[in-house]
């Protein structure tokens, strides 16, 4: 009993107890293989095939004295706890027997009155059977009587319900039970004509059919008259149909009549449309007589906005509830009608359900062609760009509707066709915005030219009441609060704004939760040509075409375009190539997941043609800005009589106004463009003298020998300086960058000055005088351009070119010259 | 009568008997009928700046050329003064001078103050048809040649060389009277240059 106080390691224990005399006896749980292993060794003491004389053997042999000791010991102790748990095992086992003998021997005593029960139970069923055997006996002619008469009472209930049909039928007519009469009817037909070759029957079957067929008249009546609501009208036809009257014509006439009343619908949605054209047949009419003074019609309060009554979103919802929805209603009772009801029928056999169903596309696609057109004249309506989600919502709701026609007729086109819808709306909608864009860009250019135009006037007034020429400390009294670079931000930064709220709407027609965005056109073609191509592209592209055009318009027809503007949009087509170009296309297809299928347009051409345009621009103002200071000396040199001129005094005006304008379009140019690389000055930039006519106390750059009063030798000079130095271009292609262009500008200028010169003649004093002015520009002009060297032979070049068309070649003293230039 | 202050005149359209000039008027050019001495017709903003000079076509009665300070070379049909039958770019500066080849009309000198001297081939808008003699067609002045439009030839219109050798404004270029294939141009600095027409170019002309 000690065992059964024992916790986990007691069971332990029981269980190695046993496990040891499973090996005792030759049971191995382990498997064959340990077994084998174990088994072939004799010296194992566990083992099966232990020989007690080998292993004492080998422990005399092997070990020492203290460890035999130990080894006795140990044997001693296992042989006593072996002996002990065989002796709990044996005591344990007889319990067992014992109690197990006395279980048997109680059993063996309940088992024989169990039989003896048995025994008298199969006795008495045999009683019973016998019983049972002799009551049956007796009623069996009874139980067939009874069976007869059952039968014939339901024959003679069947016959009277036969008799009694007309009257039923009649009442089920008076009380429009039609449902019932039919039912009744099928039910009495088959019997009627089997027996019909009596006459009693023959009676009864003509009246029925009389009936029936006033039945019948009177259900078509019904469903002709079409008031009935689409349920009704579908139980009509069913039970037309169990009256085995012709498929195709119900078809038809079901048809025709849905039809009608979905014609119906689609009649208040035009008239949705319609309003705006007799909103304008009621606004002429009202105009024609708006003599009267008493014409104050309720019409006109909605009278002055053009739209629609009711927005698009609205349309479509009616759209889709009364006419997608009765569609829907009449496609489904139809098919429930004459497909699926007569697939199990008899009807199948006709051929019923290919025709039914060819009638059923055909009406389908004819009803959903005119709503198509009416959806596509409302969108067409929808001319706005303000709010694009009432829009997307509603082709939305459109293209979902129309989910359900398709799952209701799977093979027909009409989901397609609305998915074209919805595409070209969507295209349609790109191009709107490309429109819109391009209005506005047009519009903000119009408001720049405003803000340019502002400011001018009160530079214009600042500069006059100045006087002379502000050199550097002009610059700050010259920009107005509108300044350049402001107007280029906020430019650059609208149009921005403007693209991207555009891609913002756009971007609503492939939101995930619309229906139609997970179709490949929105996914690929939509993205990729639509937005990226024909929006964004095109409007970049629309942007350098429209500055071009100015460069162009404005190249013939006077210069209509401010030069500021010029300036303004050069340096946007730059910012356009540098960054904007690829910040939006980057934009456009990180939005729009833009996948490359189809071949788009670069960047880089993009770029290169925002750069062309930039060029062309600043080329254009160069040449705008150098025909403005052209046309002044021009007119300086043709209108004066240069022969009897007098001896000069001053620095003639319009130089210092060629130095002023040169400062201040200096100074435009550098608010939006960088300074540029210039060849580095010589110290005496602003004084150096005209070499043509220097004095020989003072140093002459290239020759040394030269003496100034033999023009010949000037000639040669020149022509040797020209010699050596590169041809100039005047109207060629400058650089983006302030120098480059005030390069440009003074070159244009000074040739047109020397040009005009040539074409006079000059007194002494007209040559003296275009000394001094030529002094004077140089002093100024030279800061502007990249490389003095050019100023100062176009200068050369003017005053040499005065002195061979002067009559008395004799040239002011250079001092003279810087004493004037130096006064004013 | 002088109605306006006119920057260059050419007298004497070969045509008409010499009884209509042109006048080269600021930005304008007027035509003038000296019999009935009234303005036959005006192309308003022929260029966008003063117009330099002017040539009659000699071989085509209502073709005109003209140059200006918009550094072009414009080609009209005076009988349309709206737009220029052609235009050319080549010169970036004013083109004083502009001259047809009084043989060869599609031979065209233009000379400019950017020092180069242009020798052009317009032979879309010239009289002859590809490699006919020009002395046919001398006869024919009295009407215009409607054959011409329709020739399709290789040759394109096309600058045929540009000319350098001058250092200064070439202010005047001129044909020689005696042989078609000469000319002479003269700058500012008394350069005065006398160049043929490429031989390639007059072989392919002649023959």
């Amino acid at each position: 009993m000690s065992y059964s106080s024992g916790g986990p390691d007691e069971s332990g224990r029981r269980r190695k107890v046993h496990g040891m005399l499973k090996l005792y006896y030759g049971l191995d749980e382990e498997g064959k293989i340990s077994e084998k292993s174990q088994s072939l060794d004799p010296c194992d003491i566990n083992g099966p095939h232990f020989d007690p004389e080998l292993y004492l053997n080998k422990l005399r042999r092997e070990c020492s004295l203290a460890e035999l000791m130990d080894q006795e010991t140990c044997m001693v102790k296992q042989i006593r706890s072996l002996d002990s748990d065989m002796q709990t095992l044996v005591y344990e086992n007889y319990n067992k027997f014992i109690s197990a003998t006395d279980t048997i021997r109680k059993m063996k005593n309940d088992f024989k009155k169990m039989e003896d029960e048995m025994d008298c139970l199969s006795a008495n069923m045999a009683a019973i059977t016998d019983f049972s055997a002799n009551i049956s006996g007796t009623l069996q002619d009874q139980h067939a009587q009874i069976t007869k008469l059952s039968a014939v009472h339901t024959l003679l209930r069947k016959l009277q319900f036969l008799f009694e049909l007309p009257a039923r039928l009649n009442k089920c007519l008076e009380l429009k039970a039609y449902a019932q009469a039919v039912s009744f009817h099928r039910r009495a037909r088959c019997v009627l004509q089997q027996y019909s070759h009596l006459p009693s029957f023959k009676g009864i079957q003509d009246d029925c059919h009389a009936i029936m067929d006033m039945l019948a008249q009177e259900l078509r009546q019904r469903f002709r008259d079409g008031g009935t609501s689409a349920k009704d009208l579908s139980e009509c036809v069913e039970l037309l149909l169990q009256l085995d009257e012709p498929a195709e014509e119900l078809c038809d006439k079901f048809l025709s009549h849905a039809r009608s009343r979905l014609e119906a619908d689609l009649q208040g949605l035009e008239a949705e449309i319609r309003p705006y054209p007799t909103a304008v047949k009621d606004d002429s009419a009202r105009r024609s007589s708006a003599g009267s003074p008493t014409d104050s019609s309720p019409k006109t309060s909605s009278l002055p906005s053009p739209t629609p009554n009711t927005d698009i979103l609205e349309f479509i919802d009616r759209g889709c509830n009364e006419f997608v929805s009765s569609l829907c209603l009449v496609i489904a009772s139809y098919q429930e009608l004459f497909i699926s009801h007569a697939q199990t029928g008899e009807l199948a056999s006709k051929n019923i359900p290919q025709m039914a169903n060819r009638k059923l596309h055909v009406f389908v696609d004819d009803l959903a062609a005119q709503y198509f057109s009416l959806v596509e004249r409302r969108i067409q309506e929808e001319k706005g760009v303000s709010d694009n989600s009432l829009l997307v919502r509603a082709l939305d709701r459109f293209h979902r509707r129309l989910q359900a026609v398709s799952k209701l007729l799977p093979s027909s086109t009409v989901p397609n066709q609305g998915t074209e819808i919805v595409i070209r709306a969507a295209t349609e909608r790109v191009k709107q915005y490309l429109a819109a864009l391009q209005s506005f860009y047009m519009d903000s250019l119009t408001d720049v030219r405003q803000a340019l135009a502002a400011p001018r006037l009160s530079v214009a007034g600042g500069t006059g009441s100045g006087g002379g020429p502000h050199l550097g400390g002009g610059a700050t009294s010259r920009d107005a609060p509108n300044s350049l670079p402001e107007l280029l931000s906020i430019l650059s930064a609208s149009i921005l704004n403007q693209i991207k709220s555009v891609l913002a709407s756009v971007h609503l027609f492939t939101a995930k939760d619309i229906t139609f965005s997970n179709k490949p056109y929105f996914k690929g073609e939509f993205c990729s040509q639509g937005v990226r191509e024909s929006l964004v592209v095109n409007f970049i592209k629309f942007v350098c075409q429209s500055s071009r055009q100015f460069c162009e318009s404005a190249g013939d027809k006077g210069g209509s375009t401010p030069p500021a503007l010029l300036l303004l949009l050069s340096r946007l087509c730059l910012d356009f190539e540098t960054s904007t170009i690829s910040y939006i296309l980057t934009l456009t297809d990180e939005q729009f997941l833009v996948q490359h299928h189809s071949p788009v347009t670069p960047v880089t051409i993009l770029c290169t043609e925002a750069r062309e345009a930039a060029q062309k621009l600043l080329n254009h103002y160069v040449k705008v800005q150098g025909l403005n200071i052209s046309q002044m000396l021009r007119k300086s040199v043709e209108t004066r009589d240069w022969v009897n001129t007098i001896e000069p005094r001053n620095v003639r005006a319009v130089m210092k106004r060629v130095v002023e304008d040169a400062t201040s379009i200096d100074v435009q140019v550098g608010l939006l463009y960088e300074e540029g690389v210039r060849k580095p000055h010589s110290s005496d930039s602003s004084k150096r003298t005209f070499s043509v006519y220097s004095s020989s106390r003072q140093p002459v750059r290239y020759a040394a020998s030269y003496t100034p009063s033999a023009p010949m030798d000037t000639n040669l000079l020149s022509n040797i300086h020209k010699l050596f130095s590169e041809r100039i271009d005047i109207f060629s292609s400058v650089e983006f960058n302030k120098v480059s262009v005030m390069t440009g500008i003074i070159k244009i200028s000074l040739k047109t000055f020397l040009e005009c010169v040539r074409l006079r003649t000059f007194g002494r004093y007209g040559l003296q005088q275009i000394q001094v002015d030529c002094h004077y520009l140089q002093m100024y002009l030279w800061r502007f351009v990249s490389d003095e060297n050019l100023v100062h032979f176009l200068l050369d070049e003017i005053v040499g070119s005065c002195a061979h068309r002067c009559l008395d070649p004799s040239p002011m003293e250079q001092s003279v010259i810087e004493v004037i230039c130096e006064r004013g | 009568w002088t109605l306006y202050p006119a920057t260059d005149w050419r007298p004497w359209s070969p045509h008409h008997n010499c009884s209509q000039l042109a006048t080269a008027n600021d930005t304008a050019i007027r035509g003038w009928d000296l019999r009935t001495m009234s303005q036959i017709y005006c192309v308003e903003n022929a260029h966008g700046q003063l117009v330099r000079d002017l040539d009659f076509n000699p071989n085509r009665q209502y073709y005109l050329a003209s140059c200006g300070d918009d550094c072009k070379v414009k080609f009209w049909d005076v009988r349309n003064v709206q737009e220029p039958v052609k235009t050319l770019e080549e010169h970036s500066h004013w083109v004083w001078s502009v001259r047809y080849n009084q043989s060869h009309d599609q031979l065209v000198l233009t000379a400019s103050s950017d020092s180069r001297l242009i020798l052009s081939n317009m032979v879309s808008i010239s009289s002859e048809p590809f490699g006919h003699m020009v002395d046919d067609e001398e006869l024919s002045e009295g009407e215009d040649n409607p054959q011409e439009e329709k020739v399709k030839e290789p040759l394109k219109d096309s600058v045929v060389s540009t000319y350098e050798e001058h250092e200064d404004s070439v202010y005047a270029a001129e044909w020689s009277s005696a042989d078609p294939w000469l000319f002479a141009s003269l700058s500012y600095d008394g350069r005065l240059v006398i160049n043929r027409v490429p031989r390639a170019l007059k072989y392919r002309i002649l023959l």
